[in-house]
């Protein structure tokens, strides 16, 4: 296999895409050989995503060559991107729920119902297939076997070029060393697998090569072997933040043993001006005990919610700033005057408001969907915090958000705690919570498990698997 | 406004090629349909707005469920349950003072058109059937009870013709001198502005527009009872039908019989969206198709244009429409997603 | 032969006769559903193919009849699907829309080629053709087979649609494609023109239904026939749980409930005949209130693929 190291199964040079003013990327460059894993590495919106979109074919480069085994193709469709052996896994499930396991496979080989040629990880498919009853309903399958399905149709097709996309991103701890393994034996056996991450630490354990993407410049692009985190950190942001990857949760406030009680979590007291995180592998729950919460479910004064689903449950994207403010307020004294609303003075609180929380928008009749991802999101916490909660939840509330609108979030999450709301936040990134949370709440099962102060990732990592509950 | 006018000009358009194609004389026939709807004073004002009047209320009642995202195409079936119910009380209140006659004559029409939708937003709101399906099933069970009901227990006492006997000359609105216009358009032009101010300036008006353009964040975020709001909306629409068919008793044909509506209750569906469900818009809207309508009668008389040809062009201008806000939706989404690129 | 044997043999023919255009619509419409598209226009679908047939039985027998009806029905659909599919604008007002704009067109034809009352066309229509030894079974035989020979192609078409929607490869791309046309787009699976295709079949077969009603039942045209069967068939759809056994016990359960109504006349009950015409509406909505709920719509049903 040495002689086929280093010759690229897959190039892509020059590669620039704009959408509308928006240049997602520039002439950037990325080669994959035969028998490595290599990273795509970069913040949300750098354009990583987009790179690999282009290499399957879904999306058109504005500029820029595409090279398959050293010829030089036009990848018009995914189809055409599968003929050619490359297999995709894409960040959200693309199995179909309500078909049978055997049934998502057939559809991914597509109509002939059998693979082009003997497929580069045969032995990987094989392993990979355990667990998996083809008669099974997908919907019946837990996350982690779903995720195992996508891998199988991405290879079902005999393909010898693996793009992943984030697929980690709905695992636990354990279950992303288990796929990690996976896609090495994969790359082991002769295949190539170009693997999208935002997580340094996946980079060091999966990868050989790495490319980090910066507003859609290639900033870094060599082995990973002689980087540290922080030259990975400084390519993918241009300048040190502080990261707390390795934190332990932060101390809670002095005055909290003090503070009244507002709620349980699944049986645990919360208390007024904390900062509770929730850590949970998905599908354990933790939704849905935050929305029974939400709905005011044994909480003591008024709950407000910063739902995970901005544009679909959080905001009315057609509707103007001003009437998005009063969705879930129409009753506040303030504007409404029997069954009447004044909108004069809604508009002029959220002038106010759109000031305060520095939201960039054409004033307070813009509609919602003009808006940026993190102006929306403002949006949405300004109003959360207007009604003057006990409670405040928030869902995976920096999904989608830069570097900046994310702190921003955090800011509003600790100033908000500080003047005594209790805080819940739930995020997928583990290590957000972490370095978020006063106290972590871990969800396994439907069963909530408080980690003591100081625990490391390691351990909460566990505990988020229903490993060491009994210690 | 220039969307309306645009889907306007693709219906008359679409109807002229459909004539042409045929064989008529699209200039005669058109110019017929001109003269037909705005010809005279008479023509306009006793049979274009004769015409809008139903055509306004009615359409008034379909955009108030329209805003929620409930689909009510079954006016057609709550205009005649409006109307039979007119017919029974209007043709009983012949002592009665004419006020009071017309009031509960509306009364009852209004009644009807609201139990009329009751069944399909029960079903709806307790199965989860499709109100789209069961509103339409409604009509041809609706269609059914008058043509039962002119050939059974309110059929004229003279027993010859399937129709009623007219109704009480106290359940009969004054008409406009020198025309066979009646106050009605005057109840449909007050109730659009009062339906105009509870849709901008109330909490109610609000939730249904909320409930209309993100049912899940108006649930979510906005704490209202999407169902609820849905089904009260439904309700509404179905009484205001109701009250459209029995004002077409008391004001224009004081009998009851079938076909009393040449599909008014699928006009309005496009009277409603080329208004882009605006009380104001309806009342311009509603005047526009009553001209088109009448215009068809016109057509018929001196170009020998079977009427049923507008409902093309009805079609056309509500296809029209969609087709406009689909296109604008897209240009808008462009600007987004060239801002937040996935 | 005792009067019992009559009705008995009068009721399951008529049954049969009824339920075949509400057979083949649903059919069509269970394929564009199982697609993620929901088609309203079906009823003008029906309505342009009853015409169509008219026409093209007058002009050249009752096959061409057949075979402009499944064209007229295809024309509509390609139109809707234009609006709906190409365009994405909702598919319940444009249906609806294609509907109305249906009964004017085929009003206006009708009454523009054969003058303002619609005198009764006498049409070339299909003959019964028995099946030779099953036609000789008592009650069953002169009922369920001395049918037309359109009825037989329409029951046939059953199985075909249930070995394509559940044994074929493009039949499973269309149930991915009406689950979830994101996901099924992801596969490969070319979603607008799938979804468009088995809207044009609807059409056709919901055009093939108008040809049934007009040469295989009725006899003749007459303005707004199709009175509404195009959204009962809708309503069968979803009785028959999107699955074509299911579609064809809902079919024939609203034609055993029409064809009652000559029972009840030839057994000389006088009942109101409007009775008669409310019936399968009224089942319907029965069937519809205790059919939601229990069966799963595809999940893509009625959504805009892109949005």
């Amino acid at each position: 296999m040495t002689g086929d190291q280093l010759k690229p199964v897959l190039e892509l040079s020059g590669i620039s895409k704009a959408f509308g003013p928006v240049h997602a990327l520039r002439g950037a460059d990325f080669t994959l050989a035969a028998g490595e894993v290599h990273a795509l590495l970069g913040e949300n919106g750098a354009g990583k995503s987009t790179l690999l979109r282009i290499a399957y074919g879904m999306l058109a480069p504005d500029s820029g060559v595409i090279r398959v085994r050293d010829r030089e193709r036009i990848l018009g469709s995914p189809r055409a991107a599968r003929a050619l052996g490359i297999g995709m896994v894409h960040q959200h499930f693309t199995s179909i729920g309500a078909l049978t396991v055997s049934e998502n496979i057939a559809l991914s080989m597509g109509r002939t119902g059998r693979p082009a040629d003997r497929p580069a990880g045969s032995d990987v498919s094989v392993k990979l297939m355990t667990g998996l009853l083809g008669t099974t309903r997908v919907e019946l399958l837990s996350v982690a076997l779903r995720q195992r399905l996508e891998i199988v149709k991405a290879l079902a097709t005999g393909a010898g070029i693996l793009l992943l996309d984030e697929p980690s991103a709905v695992l636990a701890p354990s279950e992303v060393a288990e796929l990690l393994a996976l896609i090495r034996e994969f790359v082991d056996a002769g295949g190539a697998a170009a693997l999208v991450t935002h997580k340094l630490r996946e980079v060091f354990v999966a990868a050989d090569r790495v490319t980090v993407l910066r507003h859609g410049v290639v900033t870094y692009s060599g082995a990973v072997g002689g980087q540290t985190e922080e030259t990975l950190a400084r390519a993918m942001i241009g300048q040190m933040v502080e990261r707390r990857a390795n934190g332990s949760t932060r101390a809670p406030p002095t005055s909290s043993e003090s503070a009244p009680v507002v709620t349980h979590f699944g049986g645990v007291p919360l208390r007024a001006g904390e900062l509770v995180g929730i850590a949970a592998v998905e599908g354990n729950g933790q939704r849905e005990l935050l929305r029974g919460i939400a709905l005011g479910e044994g909480a003591r004064g008024s709950v407000a919610l910063v739902p995970e689903d901005r544009t679909t449950e959080g905001l009315i994207p057609e509707l103007s700033i001003t009437e998005n403010m009063v969705l879930g307020l129409d009753r506040d004294p303030r504007w409404a005057r029997g069954h009447r609303i004044d909108w004069a003075r809604a508009r002029s609180r959220t002038t106010e408001l759109i000031d305060t929380f520095g939201i960039r928008a054409d004033g307070p009749d813009a509609a919602v969907e003009t808006l940026s991802g993190g102006n929306q999101q403002k949006v949405v916490l300004a109003r959360a915090l207007e009604c003057r909660p006990t409670i405040l939840i928030a869902e995976n509330p920096t999904r989608g958000l830069d570097i900046r609108a994310s702190a921003f979030v955090h800011e509003q999450l600790r100033a908000a705690a500080n003047t005594g709301v209790l805080v819940l936040i739930y995020s997928p990134d583990l290590d957000e919570v972490l370095a978020l949370a006063h106290r972590v709440l871990v969800v396994h099962a439907g069963r909530v498990l408080e980690a003591p102060h100081g625990t490391d990732r390691r351990v909460v990592g566990e505990m988020m698997l229903g490993v060491n509950r009994d210690r | 406004m220039f969307t309306a006018l645009v889907a306007l000009g693709a219906g008359v358009g679409v109807l002229a090629i459909g004539l042409a194609a045929s064989g008529y004389d699209p200039v005669l026939a058109l110019g017929a349909l001109g003269r037909g709807a705005f010809g005279s004073w008479y023509a306009f004002s006793s049979a274009t707005l004769v015409r809008a009047v139903p055509l306004i209320l009615l359409g008034l009642g379909v955009a108030v469920a329209f805003r929620t995202g409930a689909f009510n195409i079954g006016a057609e079936g709550q205009f005649y349950a409006g109307a039979i119910a007119a017919t029974w009380v209007g043709v009983h209140v012949t002592a009665w003072p004419s006020g009071l006659a017309v009031g509960a004559v509306w009364v009852a029409a209004t009644i009807a058109g609201l139990l009329w939708i009751a069944l399909p937003v029960l079903l709806k709101v307790r199965f989860g059937v499709l109100e789209v399906i069961s509103t339409l099933l409604l009509n041809f069970v609706a269609e059914a009870m008058v043509s039962y009901a002119v050939t059974g227990p309110l059929q004229e006492s003279a027993r010859v013709y399937p129709q009623s006997d007219p109704v009480a000359d106290a359940a009969r609105l004054p008409l406009l001198p020198g025309s066979r216009l009646h106050v009605g358009i005057l109840l449909a032009v007050f109730l659009a502005v009062v339906l105009w101010l509870l849709f901008t300036r109330t909490r109610w008006g609000f939730r249904l527009k909320a409930v209309g353009l993100g049912p899940e964040a108006a649930r979510v975020s906005g704490g209202i009872p999407v169902k609820r709001v849905m089904a009260g909306a439904l309700l509404w629409s179905g009484a205001f039908a109701g009250l459209s068919g029995g004002v077409e008793i008391t004001g224009v044909t004081y009998t009851l019989f079938q076909n009393l509506s040449p599909g008014y209750g699928f006009t309005a569906i496009a009277v409603a969206l080329l208004a882009r469900l605006h009380p104001i818009g309806i009342v311009l809207t509603g005047i526009l198709f009553g001209a088109l309508e009448a215009g068809a009668q016109g057509m018929q008389r001196e170009a020998g244009v079977p009427a049923v040809t507008v409902q093309v062009a009805e079609a056309t201008i509500i296809l029209a429409v969609l087709l406009a806000e689909v296109l604008a939706r897209r240009a808008a989404a462009r600007t987004i997603s060239a801002e937040d690129p996935a | 032969m005792t009067d019992e044997v009559v009705v008995l043999t009068g009721f399951l023919a008529a049954a049969i006769r009824i339920s075949t255009p509400l057979l083949l619509a649903a059919t069509g419409e269970m394929l564009n559903e199982r697609a993620g598209v929901i088609n309203l226009g079906i009823e003008g679908a029906m309505l342009a193919g009853a015409l169509a047939s008219a026409v093209g039985a007058a002009a050249g027998g009752p096959w061409a009849g057949t075979f402009l009806a499944m064209a007229a029905g295809v024309v509509v659909a390609g139109i809707f699907a234009a609006v709906a599919i190409g365009a994405r604008a909702d598919q319940i007002i444009s249906g609806t829309a294609i509907t109305l704009g249906s009964v004017g067109l085929t009003g206006a034809i009708y009454r523009t080629a054969f003058g303002p009352g619609g005198p009764g066309l006498s049409l070339p229509t299909f003959a019964a053709v028995p099946i030779p030894g099953l036609s000789a079974i008592p009650v069953l035989g002169p009922s369920l087979f001395s049918q037309p020979a359109l009825t037989y192609v329409a029951w046939a078409l059953v199985p075909v649609a249930w070995w394509f929607l559940f044994r074929s490869w493009w039949g499973l791309a269309l149930r991915a494609t009406g689950e979830s046309a994101v996901a099924a787009g992801a596969s490969g699976i070319p979603v607008t023109r799938v979804q468009v295709l088995a809207t044009l079949v609807g059409g056709a077969l919901a055009g093939l239904a108008g040809a049934t009603l007009v040469l295989a039942q009725v006899g003749t045209f007459a303005e707004k026939m199709t009175a509404g069967r195009g959204f009962i068939a809708i309503a069968i759809v979803v009785l028959g749980r999107w699955h074509p056994a299911g579609i064809v016990l809902a079919a024939l359960l609203f034609g055993g409930a029409n064809a009652l109504q000559f029972a009840f006349q030839a057994m000389g009950l006088s009942v109101p005949y409007q009775w008669f015409l409310v019936m399968p509406y009224a089942l319907a909505l029965l069937a519809l209130a205790g059919a939601v709920g229990k069966a799963r719509a595809p999940a893509g049903l009625g959504k805009q693929a892109g949005a």
